[in-house]
């Protein structure tokens, strides 16, 4: 029996053995690696690099640009989320519902998936440049002057946002339907007999059943307002004057545009750390609200 | 009565125009890009019904850019990570589902940690691992931050652990070795989950940017959306009609599979999701 256990130790261990050499080589490894390098200074040439504490972090907090693309971060979480999960919500039940051609429809939701982020980016370019471009054709239709979309500060953060929205929300939208396909329609059934109308059964039913398909997508959604940055090098480059640009924009920057990866790692843990509290409160809140289903 | 049933079908109608008109919406940048590749520069910004069509502007881009390594390259990219994560995956769902080895579910969670902690986060120190291992501009350098990923070792071992343990008893008693139980009782049984993962990772890495931009510069490694980045970039000049037929020269591949395999893709995104 003890053999056999023993066995079994080993076989799983072998087993798991090349996928955990690639896990710790290009995960543990760099996060460990990522944490030591932001104590220590930028080594050059003459200068090896030298332990100097929390200097990086003090400089951190004076950054005015962190500052800037730590605020736009959250402007584009709070822009992006909550739009992005209820218009998949609206889509699902679309596209679940009596919708004519709703095949169609689900396949016009979920197109933007499966496009590459940096193509979409090319078009989206021209819809936005001033004059000649399709927004300002159109708002010229109505009187509206033409306008410098991405290169005002104040617009420009909200075109990002709109980009991500039509990207995500088809995504998002699936994992809603998969839901929806599986409530028995008798529920709806029994709502009408009842006498409730449609709003009334979606906030009293159906929002309650789709309650863990929305903690799966938040957790997925605010992951990708701090990984969803493709747009910004096409679109903006993070300007103008920062006004666009998000924190892993920012860590690319400074690592390979100003090479100093002291400072870039500094920034990674500030990103490291937001998503440790991010997996940190799904599994308390994961726990607490899930399990009624 | 009557009234109330009119006046729902009235909005019935309105919610339909509604989700038609968002569909329309989402449609409208890829239209779009079609119009445009398909029509003389001239019309790019001119909408009129009879403008003439050409495949001009997708010669000019297929010249003025090395697009065919770029495919070479997207594919040797993506067909390497995924066989590599099919390997791994496999191997190591195989011990999360059917062995009882010690640190296991320790192991687990930090498995599970990879599903936060993206190689997207860590660019700038699998920069310079990879510069140790001397494989920066290398297309295996592009691919091995993703090789063993949390989200298929997890993917498989719940699908493994749906297949009944009696199969794997009797394949044993037939003489079965480890490794031919793996292949022959839970590699064909898991078949769907294989090609819903499949799909996903292909979409994934046929689309993914910072890390392939981080790590290549040079068109013999370069895939698809970096050259194409390089290529569309503003300050490259090229013309709107050009730019959008070489955009859709590098979605094509992606949106006809899409197009043909409609109910496959969805399903394995929706497969992938509930897991």
């Amino acid at each position: 029996m003890t053999r056999r256990s023993t066995m079994m130790s080993v076989y799983g261990w072998l087993l798991f053995a090349p996928a955990a050499i690639f896990l710790i080589a290009f995960t543990y490894y760099p996060t460990l690696a990522t944490l030591a390098k932001s104590f220590y200074s930028q080594g050059t040439a003459l200068r090896p690099a030298e332990f100097v504490g929390l200097e990086n972090f003090e400089y951190m907090l004076d950054d005015d640009v962190f500052w800037q693309v730590a605020w736009n971060n959250l402007i584009y979480a709070i822009g992006t989320i909550p739009v992005s999960i209820a218009l998949a919500i609206l889509m699902a039940l679309w596209v679940n519902g009596k919708l004519p051609l709703k095949s169609l429809a689900r396949m016009a939701y979920f197109t933007p998936t499966i496009l590459p982020m940096i193509a979409v980016a090319n078009i989206w370019l021209f819809f936005y440049t001033p004059d000649i471009g399709l927004i300002d054709q159109i708002s010229r239709l109505f009187g509206f002057p033409s306008h410098n979309w991405l290169g005002d500060p104040s617009t420009v953060l909200g075109c990002i946002i709109v980009i991500t929205i039509w990207k995500e929300a088809g995504f998002f939208m699936i994992f809603y339907l998969a839901a929806l396909q599986s409530v028995s329609p008798e529920l709806e059934e029994a709502a009408k007999l009842e006498g409730a109308s449609r709003w009334y059964f979606f906030r009293r039913v159906l929002f309650h059943i789709l309650m863990p398909t929305t903690l799966f997508v938040l957790i997925n959604a605010v992951i990708n307002s701090f990984k969803l940055v493709d747009q910004l090098f096409i679109l903006t480059k993070g300007g103008p004057d920062n006004a666009s640009s998000l924190l892993l924009y920012y860590i690319y920057e400074v690592a390979f545009s100003f090479l100093d990866q002291a400072y870039a790692s500094t920034l990674t843990v500030v990103l490291l750390v937001v998503l440790a509290l991010i997996a940190v409160g799904q599994f308390v809140f994961l726990d607490k609200r899930v399990h009624y289903q | 009565m009557i009234r109330s049933g009119r006046s729902k079908s009235v909005f019935a109608r309105l919610e339909h125009a509604a989700a038609w008109l968002l569909a329309i919406l989402w449609l409208s940048p890829l239209i779009y890009a079609f119009w445009s590749a398909f029509h003389p520069a001239e019309y790019a910004i001119r909408f009129e019904l009879f403008a003439p069509l050409t495949l001009e502007n997708f010669r000019i881009a297929w010249d003025q850019a090395p697009f065919a390594r770029y495919f070479v390259n997207t594919f040797m990219l993506v067909t390497s990570i995924l066989v590599a994560q099919f390997v791994l995956c496999t191997l190591a769902a195989y011990a999360f589902a059917r062995f009882d080895f010690y640190g296991k579910s320790v192991a687990f969670v930090f498995v599970l940690m990879q599903l936060m902690i993206m190689p997207e986060v860590l660019i700038v120190e699998n920069y310079s691992t990879m510069a140790k291992l001397n494989l920066v501009d290398t297309i295996t350098g592009v691919g091995l931050p993703y090789m063993a990923s949390a989200f298929g070792i997890f993917l498989l071992r719940q699908t493994f652990k749906t297949i009944p343990k009696e199969l794997e008893d009797a394949a044993r008693v037939e003489g079965c070795s480890l490794i031919q139980i793996l292949l022959k009782v839970y590699v064909p049984l898991a078949r769907p989950t294989y090609v819903a993962y499949g799909l996903v990772s292909v979409s994934y890495h046929w689309n993914n940017f910072l890390w392939p931009l981080v790590i290549t510069n040079s068109v013999d490694t370069r895939p698809l959306t970096v050259g194409l980045a390089i290529f569309g970039a503003p300050e490259s000049g090229v013309e709107w009609s050009i730019i959008t037929a070489g955009t859709l020269l590098a979605v094509a591949p992606l949106l006809v599979a899409f197009l043909l395999f409609q109910r496959q893709f969805v399903q394995s995104f929706m497969h992938a999701g509930i897991k």
